[in-house]
């Protein structure tokens, strides 16, 4: 089993779904932070077989709805003092602004650059996001 | 009601008003001829369209109003470089209510979000076309008598047709329609249509060759098959023949059948079926007119 060092101050994101932590890291421009951040792949998971987690050592402000539109079985938890403090479940949100692009061709923003992709939620039992302006479903890989 | 993008956007009571309001103006039009006096429609259309943009333009003439716009992107400062929502944010400071079409999908919702006038969508591309669906409701109003107990023929191209996606979804809101879809196996409605269809336990058969499905309808309506749409050119021969309609087809219809069609017609409803009765498209362009005279009047709350 692979180490690595316990946090003293930080946030864990645990049960990410395995061969999903770098986008994440892109999405959450973890890249662009000055402190220790440790991607863990493929970890054994009791619940899911192998899970990947990713270990930050900071507290900074995590935008859980993007991390939930990516895998809403994520968790969060926020490190302090060696111990976890406070742990946060995900949801689906009802909407995502610029985290998803379009790529309906035919879809206004594949002309207007400056509109914001937005994805709404539309049917929250299968997980599926349509886009707000031509609906076209968002496809997951 | 300000933004009309999806014939879905109306309840089936808003729809039950218009329609009952486009009956009174078919009734007497002189009595609504000064409804909107003073009060300017824009039609912004930036794909080019025949029926749609000159049905806008005479409802509102009919109501007295008067019309301003462009008929293509080319003669618009869409030309330039400018966004759909800097264009209608401009058009909102000349006109009381916005007609729009746009190549592009999703591109109406985009216009809805930044003026507080009211705004038709017109057609968005492959997505909506809510005057359309309204224009087929009125007509099947006007000619059945009602919207329900009826079983409804779609034929052609069930895939890429967004009329007919409209229309099927606009009918599964009314008691005891049955559809019959017409199609070559690659152009039957997308599975999200009949998932649809499915799921509410409406009762429905796809079919192969009209011949075979035509004496069971009371509506028919007509869509074009597309050479292009097909994978190999064995299919099309073999099946081109079976979505053109023409009199021997009809004779095997019920005679109060209505045969629709959202035109423009190429080739797949022969001209010789234009004199029959039942031939309901060139009534279906009028009404058109008619019902989009209601909507206007509706949406600038005019009464």
């Amino acid at each position: 089993m692979l180490n690595i060092d316990s946090l003293e101050k930080g946030v864990v994101i645990d049960h990410i779904e395995s061969g999903k932590s770098m986008e994440i890291y892109r999405v959450l421009e973890l890249d662009k932070l000055d402190c220790s951040v440790a991607i863990i792949k493929n970890a054994r998971s009791k619940k899911s077989g192998r899970k990947d987690i990713i270990k930050i050592e900071d507290r900074l402000d995590i935008d859980l709805d993007v991390l939930g539109f990516i895998d809403p079985n994520i968790t969060v938890n926020i490190i302090d003092g060696g111990r976890i403090i406070e742990k946060k479940h995900l949801q689906l949100p009802e909407r995502i602004v610029n985290v998803a692009k379009c790529k309906n061709p035919r879809c206004i923003t594949s002309v207007e650059q400056e509109l914001d992709h937005v994805f709404v939620l539309t049917d929250p039992e299968q997980g599926v996001y349509r886009c707000l302006y031509c609906e076209q479903e968002y496809e997951r890989r | 009601m300000k933004k009309l993008i999806s014939p879905l956007d109306l309840t089936t009571q808003e729809i039950d008003e218009l329609l009952s309001l486009a009956d009174r103006i078919i009734e007497d039009p002189q009595a609504f001829a000064h409804k909107c006096d003073g009060k300017i429609l824009a039609t912004l259309f930036f794909e080019p369209s025949t029926r749609t943009r000159l049905s806008f333009e005479s409802a509102m003439l009919s109501l007295g109003g008067k019309v301003l716009g462009f008929s293509s992107a080319n003669s618009s400062s869409a030309a330039k470089g400018e966004s759909v929502a800097d264009t209608v944010r401009t058009v909102e400071c000349y006109a009381d209510i916005i007609a729009m079409r746009h190549p592009k999908e999703g591109a109406a919702t985009v216009a809805a979000a930044k003026v507080d006038c009211p705004l038709i969508n017109a057609g968005d591309g492959g997505h909506q076309h809510p005057t359309q669906t309204l224009t087929d409701l009125l007509t099947i109003h006007r000619l059945k008598g009602h919207l329900d107990n009826l079983t409804v023929g779609l034929c052609g191209d069930l895939k890429f047709g967004r009329t007919v996606h409209s229309l099927i979804r606009a009918m599964m809101r009314y008691e005891n329609i049955k559809f019959v879809l017409v199609s070559p196996k690659e152009l039957q409605v997308p599975d999200y249509i009949r998932d649809d269809l499915v799921r509410s336990g409406y009762e429905f058969e796809e079919v192969e060759r009209l011949e075979d499905a035509i004496g069971k309808m009371d509506i028919l309506y007509m869509t074009r098959v597309q050479r292009e749409r097909f994978f190999n050119e064995e299919d099309y021969i073999r099946l081109r023949d079976s979505y053109i309609l023409n009199n021997d087809k009809m004779k095997l219809a019920k005679q109060d059948m209505i045969v629709m069609h959202p035109l423009p017609r190429v080739n797949e409803i022969s001209v010789e079926v234009d004199d029959d009765p039942r031939a309901a498209y060139f009534r279906q362009a009028r009404f058109g007119r008619f019902v989009r005279m209601a909507l206007i009047l509706k949406m600038l709350e005019v009464e």
